[in-house]
Order: C-alpha cells, then sequence, then structure tokens
C-alpha cells in the first residue's frame, strides 16, 4: 500500500468508525485517534522524505503511485509528493488535530459535525497529493462542498447567508478552474498523441502560447478566490465570523492554501509564459490585498473579522510572493503558507474559546481577560507575536522570504509594490496590538468575567500544539526552507525558463 | 381493398383525434376526462402507426408492433393514473386539475 | 588568538532562565524566581568579565590594532544563493564593551528588582521578561550580521513592549507599551529597507565583509542614484532610521517619555542604559560603512542627534515627572553620542567622535542607571512619581540622596567624575567636526547641569512636604546596587578608551583639550548655580521665570506637541481617513458588488417563476405551442 493513498483512506476509516459510535463523546475521541494516527502519519512521511531525499533519491516525485481510473479520458489515480506538498499535508495534519480538540465541546449533531468536518480533510489531503489534475479538482470539490453543511449547520450569526455566499463565490471559482483544466487537458498534446491530466507531463510541454493567454486568467483567478485575492475575498470575512471555530480552522488554516498551492503548481508551473506576461496585474491586486486587508482589519471590532481581514493581509502575501517568481520569494509564498495555516488556526481556536466563555467577539466589551484566564491570553499574545512578524515565531521566516525574494527584481515596479507590501508589518502590528490591548489588558469591563475560567486541558492540547508547530519553525527553519527550496528548483526553472545556480 | 380507402381519410382521422385530444387535455379540467384525451392522442398515434405500416411498408409488422406496445402501455398508464387520480381525490376531495397546484415556485 | 566559544553562553543562559521561570514560575515562590533571574545573569556578567578581560588583555599584544574575532556560527536561513541568515557570536572592542555595560547594568537591575518588586503581582513574569531582555541584548550585541541584528532588534523591542506593559491592568501602561512598539515598529520598516538594499547591492549581511575598507559595500558606493544621495548613502539612511526609532531620536522619540509607565527598574536597564543606545550601537557597528562610504548619511546622524540632544533637553527643563525628566534626559544624552558618530571620521585622532561615543555610551549606562534606580527608591518612599509633591527628602533617604547627588554632579560634567570626560571628548569632537554642532552642545551642557539639579532640589531639598508615612530609606538589596554604579560613574572616566575601543582597532593619544573643556565645566556650574538659587530654597523665582517666557514655556511644557501631532497622524489620518474608508468599501462596493450579483439573480428568478404555476395543463399548453411552433418552422422557414 502507497503510504500517500493512507492519506485518503484513514479519514474513510475514521467516518466509518464515527458511524458506529453512540454518543458525542465516543464520536470525538474516534476523531481524534483518527487524526491523531494521521498527524504521526504526516510525521513519518516527513521523515520518510527527508531520508530519501538524504539518500540522494532526486526525482522529482517520491512515493508516487500510479493507476488508470477513467481509461476513456485518461483520468488517473496519480500520487506523489514533492518537498512542498509534504511540508502542505504536515500543515493540515497539525491543523485538523488541533481542530478536532478545538471542538471538543461540539455536542449538537456531533456525528455528522465531524464526519464533515474529516471529510473535507480528506479532501485537503488528496488534493495534496494528487499529481492528475483532474483527481485533484475532484479532491478539490470534496474539501469545499461540506463547508456548506458546516457552516450552515453548526455556525452562528448570519449563518445561512454566509455559508451560502461563501460556498457560491467558491463554486463560481471552481467553474473557471474547470474551465483552465479542461482548456489545460485539450491542449496538453499540441503535437497530436494522447491527452492527459497528469501534471509532470504537461509540465514537459509548452501548451502554445495563445491559449495560455485566454486560460492563465482562469485557473490563477479561480485558485486566487480561495486564496482571497482582491476583489474576490469578500467570502472571507462573513464566512468565517459565521463558521464554527474547528471550521474556521481549518478553513483559514489550510483550504485557503489550496488557492496558494493551486495557483503556483497549476496555474503558474504549466502556463509560464502566460504567468510571465500577465503577472504584473496580479502582482497589483495582491499587493492590494496586503495592504488593504491590514488597514481593513484595523477597522473592525468583531475578533472573527479582524483575523479574517488578517487573513486577506496575509494570503494576499502568499499570492504577491508566488507571482515574485524566483526561487526564495516561492520559497517564502510557501513558508508563509504554512505558518499563515498554524497562526490563524491558532487565532481561530483561541476566539471560539474566548466567545465560549464570554459570549462576545466585540473587542470593545472584553478587556482585561488576561487576568481571569492567563493560558489563553498569553497564547494569544504568542499568535499575534507570530503574525507581527516576531523573530522565533514562524511569521518573521515567512515574510523575511518574501521580502529579500521580492527585493531580488531591480526595476521600479517590483521595487514599489515590495516596499508597499513591507510597510504591512506596521499596519499589521497596528491591528494586532490593538486588539490584545483591547481585548487583555486594560480593567476588567464586565463583572461576569470574573468567574470565568481557563482553558480546559483539551483546549490546551490544541493550543499547545499549534504554538509549538509555529516555534519550530520560527526557531529553525532551516531544514524546512531547504526541503522547500529543493522541490522549488524544478518549477522555477520551468516559470523563468533559466536554469538557477545550485543553492540547495 | 388499399386502393378503395386512400391513406390520407386515416391521417385525417388520426389527425382530428389527436387535436380533439389536445384540446380536450388543456380545457377540461377533470381529470378523469384528461386521462381519457390522452386514451385519444394514444390511440390517433395507433391509427396512424398501422396505416402507415399498411400503406408504405406492408411486408413489415413494426408498426404493429409499435400498436400493441402502445395498447399495452395505455392500460398500464391508465392503471397508475387512476391510482393517482384517487390519491389525490382523498387527499384534495376534488379531482380538479386546478386545485392540484402544490408543485409550484 | 583566544578560543571565544564560550560567549554564545552568554546570551544563551539568559534564554534557559527565561524559559524556565516563564514556564514553572507560577509554581514556585516569588523570590526563588527572583534569585534564579539573578543567579543566570550573575553568571552572564561573569563570563562577561572573563570576556573582557581575555579580549582586552591576555589576548592582545601591546602596540596590535585589536581585530574582530568570529566566535562562532551557524546558518539558520538561507535566502538567496549569497544571502544566509546566520546566527553566531562576533567579538570585537564594542561589542565586548557592550557585554559589561549590558550584563552589569543588567545585574544590578535583577538585585534591585529583587526588592523593588516585592510583594508585586506577576512577580516571576516580571523576571522572566527580564531574562528575555537580556537574552535579545545580548544576542544583538554579539550579532555577527546585520540580519541577526535585526532579528535581536526585533526581540528587544518585544522585550520593551512586554516589560512596558508590566502593569497591564493600568490603561496608560498598555497604551505606552503599544505606542513604544508601533514607533519603534515603524523605524524598523526603516531599517528593514536599509538592510534589503543595502544586502541586495553588497549580498551579504556579514558585518566583517560590510565593514572591510576593501569589502563591496565600501569600494561600490557608487554615484548619485536618487535626490544626489548613493544607494549605499539611501541604505545606510534608512538603517539609521530604525536606530533613530530605536535610541529615541527626534521625531520617532515620543514614545520613550511615555515608556515610563513600565516599572523603575525596566526604565532604568532598558530605557536609560542599553535598549535604547542599540541606536548607537548600530550605526558604531557599522561606522567604516558610513564614514569611508557614505559620509552624507553620516551628516544626517550627527544633525538628528544634535537637534535630538538640544530638544529634549529644553523639554526636560519643565517636566514635573521625575522619570519624564529622566527620559528626555536619557534622549539628550543619546542625541550626544549620535552626534559624536556623527562628526567622527575613521582611524586614528580622526576617530576620536567614534572613541568618545562609545565612551559616553559606557558612563551614560553607569549614572543613567544609577539615577533610574534612584528615581526608584525615592518613586518607592513616597509613592508618587510627581516631583511638585516631593522635598526635603534627603534626611530620610541618607543613601539615595549621596548617591543621586554622585550621578547628578556626573551627568553635568564635573570633573573628575566619568561624566566628564567623555562629555569632553564629545565636544572636542564636535569642535573639530562641526562648530553649529558644537555650540549647540556647549548650550545643552548647561542645560542638563540646570535640569538634573532642579530635580536633585526639588526633590531632596525645597519645601518640608508632608507625607502620608514618613518615607524610609530603601533595603540594602535595593541601595548596594545604587552604591556599586556610584562606584562605577566616579571612577569609570579613568578607564583608558582611546587604547580599547577606537574605529581602527588601534589605540591613540588624546591630550585634554582644556580650552574646551574649562569652559564646558563653567558652563555646566552655572547651570548648576542658577538651578540652586530657583530650587534650594522655595520661591517665586520659577514661577516668575515661566511667566516672563510663557510661550517657551508652555511649548516646552507641552513637549513642543509632538504627541498631538503624532495623535493627530494616528487617530485622523490613519484611523479615520485610510482605515475607516477602507472598511467601509470593502463592506459596501467590493462586498456590495458580490451581494448585487447575487440580488440580479434573485431579482430575475422572481419574475420568471410565474412559468412554474404548478398547473398541468399550462405546462402542457406551452408545450404543444413549442411542438407546433418547431413544427412549423422546420416545415416553412428551414
Amino acid at each position: 500500500m502507497n503510504i500517500l493513498s493512507l492519506f485518503v483512506l484513514i479519514p474513510v476509516l475514521t467516518i466509518v468508525g464515527i458511524l458506529f459510535t453512540k454518543d458525542y463523546k465516543q464520536t470525538r475521541v474516534v476523531s481524534a485517534i483518527g487524526m491523531g494516527i494521521q498527524l504521526v502519519l504526516a510525521g513519518l512521511l516527513i521523515y520518510l522524505y527527508l531520508a530519501e531525499r538524504n539518500a540522494g533519491n532526486t526525482a522529482a516525485m517520491l512515493f508516487t503511485y500510479d493507476t488508470v481510473w477513467f481509461p476513456t479520458l485518461n483520468i488517473h489515480y496519480s500520487v506523489g509528493v514533492d518537498g512542498i506538498s509534504v511540508a502542505m499535508i504536515g500543515l493540515t495534519a497539525i491543523v485538523v488535530f488541533a481542530g478536532i480538540f478545538a471542538s471538543w465541546m461540539v455536542t449538537f449533531l456531533s456525528r455528522e459535525f465531524f464526519i464533515s468536518l474529516i471529510l473535507l480533510s480528506s479532501g485537503v489531503f488528496g488534493f495534496f497529493i494528487s499529481l492528475d489534475l483532474f483527481t485533484m479538482f475532484l479532491f478539490y470539490e470534496v474539501a469545499v462542498i461540506p463547508m456548506y453543511l458546516l457552516i450552515g449547520i453548526w455556525g452562528s450569526g448570519p449563518k445561512e447567508y454566509s455559508a451560502m455566499k461563501l460556498t457560491l463565490m467558491l463554486m463560481a471559482g471552481s467553474a473557471l478552474i474547470l474551465v483552465g483544466l479542461l482548456g489545460i487537458y485539450f491542449n496538453s498534446a499540441p503535437g497530436g498523441g494522447q491527452l492527459t491530466w497528469n501534471i509532470q507531463q504537461i509540465a514537459r510541454i509548452q501548451i502554445p502560447i495563445q491559449m495560455q493567454r485566454f486560460l492563465f486568467p482562469f485557473t490563477f483567478i479561480g485558485f486566487g478566490i480561495l486564496g482571497a485575492l482582491f476583489p474576490f475575498h469578500t467570502w472571507s470575512p462573513d464566512g468565517h465570523a459565521s463558521a464554527p471555530t474547528a471550521v474556521s480552522m481549518l478553513h483559514a488554516g489550510v483550504l485557503m492554501k489550496l488557492g496558494g498551492y493551486g495557483a503556483f503548481r497549476v496555474a503558474m508551473y504549466l502556463m509560464p509564459e502566460a504567468a510571465q506576461e500577465q503577472a504584473w496585474i496580479f502582482i497589483i491586486l495582491t499587493s492590494i490585498s496586503v495592504v488593504y486587508g491590514a488597514f481593513g482589519a484595523i477597522w473592525q471590532k468583531d475578533l472573527k473579522y479582524i483575523n479574517a481581514y488578517s487573513s486577506v493581509s496575509h494570503c494576499g502575501l502568499v499570492l504577491f510572493a508566488v507571482l515574485m517568481m524566483n526561487q526564495t520569494a516561492m520559497n517564502g509564498a510557501v513558508i508563509q503558507m504554512i505558518s499563515h495555516g498554524l497562526m490563524t488556526a491558532l487565532f481561530f481556536a483561541l476566539i471560539g474559546m474566548i466567545y465560549g466563555r464570554t459570549h462576545t467577539r466585540m473587542i470593545n466589551e472584553m478587556g482585561g481577560l488576561m487576568k481571569v484566564m492567563p493560558f489563553l491570553g498569553v497564547a494569544w499574545v504568542i499568535g499575534g507575536l507570530a503574525s507581527l512578524g516576531l523573530p522565533g515565531l514562524s511569521g518573521f521566516v515567512a515574510e523575511m522570504t518574501v521580502f529579500v525574494g521580492a527585493f531580488q527584481h531591480t526595476d521600479v515596479f517590483h521595487r514599489t509594490v515590495t516596499i508597499l507590501a513591507t510597510s504591512s508589518i506596521v499596519v499589521t502590528a497596528v491591528y494586532i496590538l490593538r486588539v490584545v490591548g483591547a481585548l487583555l489588558f486594560g480593567p476588567i469591563k464586565d463583572d461576569h468575567f470574573l468567574q470565568l475560567d481557563d482553558a480546559k486541558w483539551y483546549e490546551r492540547f490544541s493550543t499547545i500544539t499549534l504554538i509549538v508547530s509555529i516555534a519550530a519553525i520560527g526557531l529553525a527553519p532551516l531544514w524546512l526552507s531547504d526541503m522547500i527550496g529543493s522541490s522549488l528548483v524544478p518549477m522555477v526553472e520551468k516559470i523563468t525558463g533559466m536554469s538557477i545556480a545550485g543553492l540547495f | 381493398m388499399t386502393g378503395t380507402i386512400p391513406l390520407m381519410y386515416f391521417l385525417v382521422i388520426s389527425t382530428l383525434m389527436f387535436f380533439i385530444g389536445i384540446y380536450g387535455f388543456l380545457t377540461r379540467r377533470n381529470l378523469i376526462t384528461m386521462l381519457m384525451s390522452i386514451e385519444l392522442i394514444l390511440n390517433s398515434v395507433n391509427i396512424n402507426f398501422v396505416a402507415f405500416n399498411k400503406y408504405l411498408y406492408p411486408q413489415h409488422l413494426s408498426g404493429h408492433f409499435f400498436s400493441l406496445i402502445v395498447i399495452a402501455v395505455a392500460a398500464a398508464e391508465a392503471a397508475v393514473a387512476i391510482a393517482i387520480i384517487i390519491n389525490i381525490y382523498r387527499n384534495f376531495k376534488s379531482i380538479d386539475v386546478d386545485k392540484v397546484d402544490q408543485m409550484r415556485y | 588568538m583566544t578560543d571565544f566559544t564560550y560567549t554564545i553562553l552568554i546570551p544563551l543562559v539568559p534564554l534557559a532562565v527565561f524559559i524556565f521561570v516563564g514556564l514553572t514560575g507560577h509554581k514556585m515562590k516569588p523570590i526563588v524566581s527572583g534569585l534564579i533571574g539573578t543567579a543566570g545573569l550573575a553568571f552572564a556578567a561573569v563570563l562577561a568579565y572573563i570576556t573582557a578581560f581575555n579580549y582586552f588583555w591576555i589576548g592582545h599584544t601591546a602596540g596590535t590594532g585589536y581585530t574582530s574575532i568570529k566566535a562562532f556560527e551557524i546558518s539558520w536561513l538561507h535566502l538567496t544563493e549569497h544571502l544566509t541568515i546566520k546566527l553566531g557570536s562576533l567579538i570585537d572592542p564594542i561589542s565586548v564593551m557592550m557585554l559589561v555595560v549590558i550584563t552589569t547594568v543588567s545585574l544590578m537591575v535583577h538585585i534591585y528588582s529583587i526588592g523593588y518588586m516585592k510583594g508585586e503581582r506577576g512577580y516571576h513574569r516580571f523576571f522572566a521578561f527580564l531574562s528575555l531582555f537580556s537574552f535579545s541584548m545580548l544576542g544583538l550585541v554579539l550579532a555577527t550580521n546585520i540580519f541577526q541584528m535585526y532579528i535581536f532588534w526585533e526581540l528587544v523591542g518585544v522585550s520593551s513592549f512586554l516589560l512596558i506593559g508590566f502593569y497591564y491592568e493600568k490603561p496608560s501602561a498598555v497604551a505606552a507599551s503599544k505606542k513604544a512598539f508601533i514607533v519603534t515598529r515603524f523605524a524598523d520598516l526603516g531599517f528593514l529597507i536599509g538592510i534589503l538594499m543595502l544586502s541586495f547591492n553588497t549580498n551579504t549581511f556579514d558585518f566583517q565583509t560590510l565593514v572591510s575598507p576593501t569589502g563591496p559595500a565600501i569600494t561600490q558606493a557608487g554615484g548619485a542614484a536618487f535626490m544626489g544621495l548613493s544607494v549605499l548613502s539611501w541604505s545606510l539612511i534608512f538603517i539609521f532610521m530604525g536606530g533613530a526609532g530605536k535610541s529615541a531620536m527626534f521625531p520617532l522619540h515620543i514614545w520613550l517619555p511615555d515608556a515610563m509607565e513600565g516599572p523603575t527598574p525596566v526604565s532604568a536597564l532598558i530605557h536609560a542604559a542599553t535598549m535604547v543606545v542599540a541606536g548607537v550601537y548600530l550605526v558604531a557597528r557599522l561606522f567604516p560603512v558610513y564614514a569611508l562610504g557614505a559620509p552624507d548619511a553620516l551628516h544626517v546622524v550627527a544633525w538628528v542627534g544634535g537637534i535630538s540632544s538640544l530638544f529634549a533637553a529644553v523639554i526636560a527643563c519643565t517636566q514635573t515627572d521625575i522619570k519624564r525628566v529622566l527620559a528626555y534626559s536619557t534622549m539628550s544624552q543619546i542625541g550626544y553620542m549620535m552626534l559624536a558618530l556623527g562628526v567622527s571620521g575613521f582611524g586614528g585622532h580622526e576617530g576620536l567622535g567614534f572613541m568618545a561615543s562609545n565612551f559616553h555610551l559606557f558612563t551614560h549606562a553607569m549614572f543613567k542607571a544609577l539615577l533610574f534606580l534612584g528615581a526608584g527608591a525615592v518613586i518607592h518612599a513616597v509613592h508618587s512619581n510627581d516631583m511638585s509633591g516631593m522635598g526635603n527628602l534627603r534626611k530620610y533617604l541618607p543613601v539615595t540622596h549621596a548617591t543621586f547627588l554622585i550621578a547628578c554632579i556626573t551627568i553635568a560634567g564635573i570633573p573628575p567624575l566619568s561624566g566628564f570626560f567623555s562629555k569632553d571628548e564629545i565636544l572636542v569632537a564636535a569642535f573639530e567636526g562641526n562648530k553649529a554642532l558644537f555650540f549647540i552642545e556647549y548650550a545643552v551642557a548647561g542645560l542638563t547641569a540646570f535640569y538634573m539639579f532642579r530635580l536633585y532640589y526639588s526633590i531632596f531639598w525645597g519645601k518640608e512636604t508632608h507625607y502620608h508615612h514618613t518615607p524610609h530609606e530603601a533595603p540594602l538589596v535595593m541601595t548596594i546596587p545604587l552604591m556599586i554604579l556610584a562606584f562605577g560613574s566616579i571612577f569609570a572616566g579613568f578607564l583608558p578608551f582611546h587604547n580599547l575601543v577606537t574605529s581602527d582597532g588601534l589605540p591613540f593619544e588624546t591630550p585634554t583639550e582644556w580650552s574646551i573643556a574649562i569652559p564646558s565645566v563653567l558652563i555646566a556650574l552655572l547651570g548648576i548655580g542658577v538651578a540652586t538659587f530657583m530650587y534650594r530654597k522655595v520661591t517665586g523665582v520659577p514661577d516668575k521665570i515661566a511667566g516672563a517666557f510663557s510661550h517657551l514655556y508652555k511649548w516646552s511644557y507641552h513637549k513642543f506637541y509632538m504627541d498631538e501631532v503624532y495623535l493627530f497622524v494616528t487617530k485622523k489620518v490613519i484611523f479615520n481617513l485610510i482605515s475607516r474608508p477602507v472598511a467601509w468599501f470593502d463592506r459596501h462596493v467590493v462586498d456590495g458588488t458580490m451581494n448585487g450579483i447575487a440580488g440580479i439573480t434573485q431579482f430575475a428568478s422572481v419574475k420568471i417563476k410565474g412559468f412554474q404555476s404548478g398547473r398541468v395543463q399550462q405546462y402542457a399548453f406551452v408545450f404543444v405551442t413549442g411542438a407546433i411552433a418547431l413544427v412549423l418552422i422546420f416545415v416553412y422557414l428551414w
């Protein structure tokens, strides 16, 4: 059995296991065990991957497995990983695991809740291991659809509206992606012969440039919608605000990363010439995202909205870095995806925990929470510091790599947008500290808060898992950045059309 | 025999029956009458089948077979339809088709 | 050559203490956490002294210059094929000097805090943060490359944020910590852009490569690129922006007075002796690049330093909060150091300003820490910061009084205390470098003596004040650090800095220029005299003078309305003119468009839903009509 297929299989088995549980206590234990195994497996995968690379295996994809699935259209079930996908799988496993513990007290229809959540995660895992565009798209849909149910049923506030908005916008993105993928498929053999969905095979040929010009915007915007590309980001604040805790965590932490991952693994990698030509449009949009999201966050009063806008800003930086099209910036993009995934998951988890106690998410109604819940307060401060890019936590590594990479372009346009994007670190500090000050510090505004208790064991478990991951990347980023960087070499060579000197 | 009655006569009859059926189906509000109209339409088709078969391809029997199938289907359909009508009657205390408009926006 | 690998332990020990106390502190008795923190710092201090001894005396043959030694280095992150962030420790005269300063002051502050913070909530948290700060600051001075410096630069910023906001239930402390972090963060943006520019053009972060006179930075300085300045000048000006933010130089100084909301030992350690001089250290670290590659940038440094020192000295004369007076005094003294660097040249006697700056940094750390800790003892005794409510405390607090007086004399620059020597070198350097700045500094010297003695007399002399309970001298654990620092303030001036810390590592001679020193002492004495006349006894003179110069007094008292300007920029411009419209735009225009699309869809569906009437005969009629129409079309129109 191929180790990668296990990543799809274990969630399915967990779902089957959940069907046999009797009450929410059993359900959550089964879910935790299943996702715990998944986390261990992800760790094992990283270890095996690094061992294989150290043993000198230089193949682009490792642990590959390929079997024909639907011969008429030449659709394969084809899996394999490189350093980027391994890193993303690790991220997903951590966030899902933490998410299970963050939803420990979901008692309403808990079986259905955990089934949807795990189904979603299996879609995400499937997406990251797929090498076949069609199966990749299939898994993408599997990941997006349960979101509707999760928000619509277990959400809060105007949940039907938000769920519908989110789903419709993401479906619009899917439609664009589908057009792009079909276009790629039908142009995958320009010299005649068998058409293919396989990314590695398509990367070897050049899609005709006229077709690229037409297909690139479809694919990039399609994935960009999921990656909160300005101006298609508005599903994010509403969706996140209404979603239950674990769903926000998974959505902002992992699902938005499908956008960034798809944007460069599919759009940029397979259509580099069009990417070169059209990059400037998207660079403008993404640098707007970065600054605009940060400024948007300053004015918000709802914690979830603040974090949603902050995600717009940080995810904007991911796409921004991808479009910079050099080794360093793209490396930074992937690290930023992981870093943002972890810290935004931490934030949403904490928001959920605080909301569960204070029953409000409005920062002007809270204050002085550090005194009554020191654990959550400290965790929040750590998350905030990671978000504003404090060295020693993951955000710094990601941002610096992106900025140094973006600065390698010498022309005025790139310089300007780079400095613009860099300035977001100040704005980020403003809104993060504003929240920290209003939420945790100062006098306690409401006497009811004095009776609140600090985090329970499962909440601590969830929080600590994420904090440890953030700190691990922040303190020792070298292995991660090298793992990603070495896998980026073939992609960057294809995208820039130049062979790059061996840094790794 | 074939020389005596031209094909056109059959077609005229069947066309008349067809449009009487259509007319009945569209104007009558009673479900039973509408069912009868449908029978008229089906039978007009049957006449067409048999007539064309006889006049154009005397050596084949396909048209006859089709007529037989249509008759069989019509019988089954009548059974199902009357069952539906009875159920509608039980639910609405009426077999007026205008009363049964729950399947709208 | 001596092996200095052990120097990495100097920052790592406080880090270990931070992690240990931070995680387990709430389970131990408060005093234990204080002792652990102090012990860790004492260990670091001993190591620092050993390093200094080894570097300056043991491993060095007389007559040859001091070289910089890279004791340890590991790769931390690969960025591009040329640029790799490394972490390590670099040993050279200024870093060794800073190690001594930081560990000494930090150790004193630790000991002092054991007494000062007694009974406070979050005692262990305080010591954990102090250790975090010590770690960051030591890592900063040991940095082998500019990116490592930036990393630790941010870390000291955050430790400062945490310590200023230590009393997190006090809204003013929270606001001050936020302000400190955001203002320095803004300055750090400049620093980061400077680093990006510098590293892009030189392909290195490494200090040894950067400052080498034959290295890429200096040799490829290049011509004018933008507004008459070279790329190198621009990058160094941006880098200096970071330094100016951290060192509270005009106009990025506004966070420093507010930062006094933190506990007083923190003000002594971070906002007087160590962190705020990081900007000076940064410029000193890159000094050869400034001096040889971009003299224009160095002029900026000099003028910013000069203006800051005058500006702060004027404000200090009118403030009534003890700690704010000291804060402006710190800003003014750091202005001196910046100015000294700015007027300095490279090598030999030309590098007098460089030496003087570091000398002053050293002595200033001693006497300013002493002043703050003394002020802390006063605050501890009377539970107030406001000096208008104090007076005649010399009877109650004899030790504090004596040490405070020593510090005041030192900062005023009266020989033979240490402040005289370092300030004199700066004045000589300014005289040789830039006459205009030289006269500014003369004025500042007089103002400094005046406001320090105004403070001194207001606290310890003046009117007899009734306190809620009789003020009492601080416990021994607090007065011993005062005495040690007073000892340092008196004798630090006799250290042969011109042999040890010079711009090119080679010793040079610095004869005392009496023609400059004597007037400066006279000016200082004049300042002291005026203060004595005005504040020793309660007189109406200060009010009269304030009335006579009412405009100047008002502007100075309101700190030249700098806070109001900033408030206007942040509240009005950033919040109301940028952020609010952005939020509105997002909700109503961007999201409005999306909702509009949905609305249009819904409107259309309302309009056409009549087709779905539920009437079978209507459907059938449409169907039949359609079928007939199709038949007609196919028959007649095809």
